[in-house]
């Protein structure tokens, strides 16, 4: 008999147990509660968001693979897919920071070659509480140390991200990792277990009591007591799964598989039933003949573990011998711990006697699935409200606002994270971390993927539909500036608790604002992930929707970077500059302000912008290309400037109308982040061409100076704003994060 | 002629190395795996980057116990070309075909980066075609890359020019600044006595093209390539 307390402990509430028992025509047993609670829980089930997320757009003639297996896939020609997916591992990295990230890193790597591909690239996406809050710094050191650890030793380069800083993350940072591979479409394989009587292997480490109840943990609000759940956080070994990686990939060439999964959050529990599920199979194992690193494992604790670098896979009658023996090479030693059976039923045995007996679509199918209530949030009202006229400038001048922009840890240089990084290993990187998307080649081919990850969770706060197109705006946006054509897209949806009404509305809203976007812009969502619950003491993130983008560039020697190439270039600006600040990073920095509306997005004029991106790319007719994003033109313009030698520009741009205040309406020239901009370098040869081209496609472009000199300087309408040398701003720029840590090493 | 590069379980650098030889240079290549010992008639052998067995207990340790190093040692003792790249060159002072060990990197984090490295010998199978105080652009990516033996160890590889590279500014110069790592010496690369053994930390297979932002390690794959046709 499950008692009230049991229930709890487990995550689930009164209602649930009762669907429990009515499933099963009688009282579930611990073991069999232990398997409901992790299938049920918000992290496999998406018992919240399910309803959301089906009115995402998912399909598209590039599209190969859509949500619903262990990643997606489209077309990008030759008969090769990009397989990709990102996911999030918010809550183990807050317990601990190393492992929590290197084991996010290992299950989304996981993840890519479960489906037949071999993963080429990394790029992830993570939020910290302010640099200067106390534990801030641990979290960021272990966080990037884990990740590094993970990659590195795998091998498998890490080619760009993004980071942000903002107080909200202070108890609960996001560590969202996105993975990149290649495959042959004909390779492609499925997370299915069919054909009566067919083996079930595992293959990979052995079972520990690591990491049980991962997945309710994922599920459910942190308090001062999360510390204690430690135990429940997993530890990776990259060794491991480079074997695992390898061996799976050899096993994939010959015919010997029916499918394959790798055992992610719930473990063996969520392995063996969505195989069963996919294939309309059952599945029946013995838990007594899983390997076990730990003695007297109970079969709950072996059906519950998420012990790292474990594959399930069904092998075809009759090559049995074959797969066994490509493990054994690597040294690892693919077990059968059971059979397929056609009754569509998870068994568990113990010694041959049944210890759990559920029907697959009572964990999967028939899982909970809730239409939440939602209301407005009670802030919102106020936030959005920005008197521009009640603004005093701070400080002294455009320039010193620009340097403390520059400065400021989420606009500032990424060097000291990446540089931690190997993010050439595979030698196929060919746009280096901090340039703008990561580019990788696409080995055998010409052709290149461009790579971005965006969310901006402020954005989203204040307008949580639009701060969600400008997401996906700016993640296909960043993969046009490199030259790619935008072909997919795949979403980590960050936020708070889903039972509070406010949360819910936020999350039901930034979903629609990503289908609209995405449907807009031809990008399709092939998959993804869920993070609910974060939130620390009642105090929710904002929240924060990761967008992650892979376009195709038909040539990877027309790849576009962000910095300036030489002198005398013509800077050419895309897009329409409107002077907005609601949300922006300057009225955060200068201002401490976190307010008014995000900038107003058109999503057809973004698809055209992006188009002509591409075109111009493709003709070889830019020289840089950066979009305007946090911190806006003035930001854009420094940052083409860096890494460069010292390349300086000199332009003029029209004032925008905002507010009365001379200064403020200057700020808001220069610092506004109005949306469909990019700041594009010609040559003057080829100014012409530029301006007509984008004529054409309806996208305005105005030219606005030119690169030279060792001076950043920017006028507005005939006088001079700001005019700093090039060197004093970039070594503020590069200062940025590695400040916080230069009196340690000292 | 052929390039043999050795597969560790873990080396994760092998597939770079395979293809610099291979589809940049023209070459034929290899992989050998590490339980084989047939090194299937290699002019040259290549022990490539990655972590070879984890890297765990120390950075090669485990490597040298692999079966196939008793046939690169033959390889070697018979004045075969062998180059070590990063790991592989940790495997090769594991394995005491070069002396010296790797510390952790001084700014105790692992880096990728490019560098600039200067070619001091040019009478090894790997420098011939270079100059001496020639300056290549090349990327490390390494956490224990920290050079490393005792004083007399450092002196006998001078006078012996076993310093194959050193880290440099880009201008050739050798300073404290420019190393990347606080190797002794700025000791980037060394070879053996005979000379035909050379490890070095940095990349040079990713470093074979333009389009990866270098050239520069080419010309370590075409002196291996005079020295065998020459031999």
């Amino acid at each position: 008999m499950i008692d009230p307390t049991t229930l709890e402990r487990h995550g689930l509430k009164p209602d649930e147990y009762e669907r429990i028992v009515s499933f099963l025509g009688r009282e579930p047993n611990l073991t069999e509660l232990g398997i409901f609670s992790v299938m049920w829980s918000e992290h496999c089930s998406y018992k919240s968001s399910r309803v959301h997320l089906k009115t995402l757009p998912t399909r598209g003639p590039q599209v190969l693979q859509g949500p619903g297996e262990n990643a997606g896939a489209v077309d990008i020609g030759d008969g090769l897919a990009a397989v990709f997916k990102i996911e999030s591992h918010n809550h183990p990295s807050f317990i601990e920071p190393y492992q929590g990230a290197a084991t996010g890193v290992g299950g989304i790597i996981r993840d890519i070659f479960t489906m037949g591909a071999r993963p080429i690239a990394l790029l992830n996406s993570l939020r910290f509480g302010d640099l200067d809050a106390p534990g801030t710094k641990r979290l960021l050191e272990g966080v990037v140390a884990g990740i590094a650890g993970y990659g590195n030793s795998i091998g498998i380069p890490t080619v760009g991200g993004e980071i942000a800083f903002e107080p909200c993350y202070a108890g609960n940072p996001l560590v969202n990792v996105f993975c990149l591979g290649i495959a042959k479409h004909t390779d492609i394989i499925k997370g299915v277990a069919s054909g009566v009587g067919n083996a079930v292997y595992y293959v990979g480490a052995k079972t520990g009591r690591d990491g049980i109840h991962g997945a309710t943990m994922a599920s459910a609000e942190f308090d001062e007591k999360s510390a204690e759940k430690r135990p429940a956080v997993q530890v990776g070994d990259p060794f491991m799964e480079k074997l695992l990686l390898e061996a799976c990939l050899e096993v994939m060439q010959t015919d010997a598989l029916v499918g394959i999964q790798d055992m992610g959050a719930a473990g063996l529990t969520c392995s063996t039933t969505e195989m069963g599920s996919r294939g309309g199979a059952g599945v029946d194992i013995d838990v007594t003949l899983v390997p076990q690193r730990e003695t007297g494992m109970t079969p709950y604790e072996i059906m519950l573990s998420e012990s790292q670098e474990r594959m399930l896979l069904v092998a075809k009658r009759g090559h049995e011998a074959e797969v066994e023996r490509i493990f054994e090479k690597w040294d690892l030693h693919a077990v059968q711990i059971g059979v397929v059976t056609d009754d569509g039923f998870l068994r568990v045995k113990e010694h041959g006697t049944v210890v759990a007996e559920i029907p697959n679509r009572a964990l999967t199918d028939e899982a909970p699935v809730y239409q939440r209530p939602m209301e407005e949030p009670a802030y919102l009202h106020e936030a959005q409200h920005l008197d521009l006229d009640a603004l005093r400038s701070a400080r002294a001048s455009r320039a010193e606002e620009l340097l403390a922009l520059l400065e400021s840890p989420t606009i500032g240089s990424k060097h000291w994270v990446y540089r931690q990084y190997d993010h050439m290993v595979r030698a196929g990187t060919i746009n280096l971390p901090g340039l703008g998307a990561g580019v990788v080649r696409v080995p055998g081919t010409d052709r290149a993927l461009a790579l971005s990850v965006d969310g901006n969770g402020r954005y989203c706060y204040l307008d949580p539909k639009r701060g969600a197109m400008l997401a996906v705006a700016e993640a296909a946006r960043n993969v046009a500036c490199a030259g790619a054509r935008p072909l997919g897209a795949t979403n980590c949806l960050n936020f708070g608790n889903p039972e509070k009404r406010p949360i819910m509305w936020q999350f039901a809203k930034a979903v629609e604002g990503i289908g609209e976007a995405c449907r807009a812009l031809g990008v399709p969502i092939t998959g993804g992930n869920v993070s609910l619950y974060n939130e620390t003491d009642g105090n929710a993130i904002y929240p924060t929707p990761i967008i992650g983008i892979v376009g195709l560039l038909e040539h990877a020697d027309r790849v576009v970077a962000r910095r300036f190439r030489g002198s005398g270039d013509a800077l050419v600006l895309l897009g329409d500059s409107g002077g907005e600040l609601g949300g922006s990073e300057y009225l955060r920095v200068v201002h401490g302000l976190v307010r008014g509306v995000p900038p107003a997005i058109d999503l057809d004029r973004e698809k055209r912008l992006q188009d002509v991106l591409v075109a111009l790319a493709d003709g070889r007719l830019v020289r840089s290309a950066h979009d305007c994003s946090d911190g806006g033109l003035a930001v854009t313009l420094a940052e083409c400037c860096f890494d460069t030698n010292g390349i300086g520009a000199e332009v003029e741009i029209d004032p925008v109308s905002a507010g009365s205040n001379q200064a403020i309406a200057s700020a808001a020239a220069l610092f506004g982040e109005s949306a469909s901009r990019v700041l594009v370098s010609v040559s003057p040869d080829d100014v012409t061409a530029v301006l007509r081209r984008a004529a054409a496609a309806g996208v305005s472009a105005t030219m606005i100076g030119q690169t030279g000199g060792n001076r950043i300087r920017m006028a507005i309408a005939g006088s001079t704003v700001v005019d700093v040398a090039v060197d004093v701003a970039e070594r503020r720029w590069s200062s940025a994060i590695a400040r916080y840590f230069a009196r340690q090493v000292a | 002629m052929t390039f043999a590069v050795i597969t560790f379980p873990g080396s994760n650098c092998d597939q770079d190395a395979y293809r610099a030889a291979k589809d940049v240079l023209g070459q034929q290549a290899e992989y050998i795996w590490h339980k084989d010992t047939d090194l299937k008639g290699a002019d040259v052998v290549i022990l490539p980057g990655g972590f070879a067995h984890g890297d765990y207990l120390r950075c090669g340790a485990m490597a040298r116990f692999s079966p196939v190093m008793k046939s690169v040692q033959e390889f070697a003792a018979k004045g075969g070309p062998v180059l070590g790249i990063c790991n592989g060159f940790q495997v090769l002072l594991e394995a005491g075909l070069l002396p010296g060990a790797m510390l952790r990197n001084r700014s105790l984090k692992f880096q990728c980066e490019h560098v600039h490295i200067r070619v001091e010998q040019t009478d090894t199978p790997f420098t011939m075609a270079c100059r001496v105080g020639q300056v290549l652009r090349v990327p490390i990516a390494h956490g224990e890359g920290n050079y490393f033996a005792e004083p007399d160890v450092i002196a006998r590889l001078e006078a012996n020019r076993q310093v194959v590279f050193r880290y440099s500014t880009p201008d050739g110069r050798i300073t404290d600044e420019a190393n990347a790592n606080g190797s002794l010496a700025n000791i980037a690369g060394l070879c053996n006595e005979r000379r035909n053994v050379v490890g070095l930390m940095p990349h040079p297979e990713r470093a074979c093209e333009s389009i990866l932002g270098s050239q520069d390690g080419l010309v370590l794959f075409e002196s291996v390539m005079k020295a065998v046709a020459h031999a």
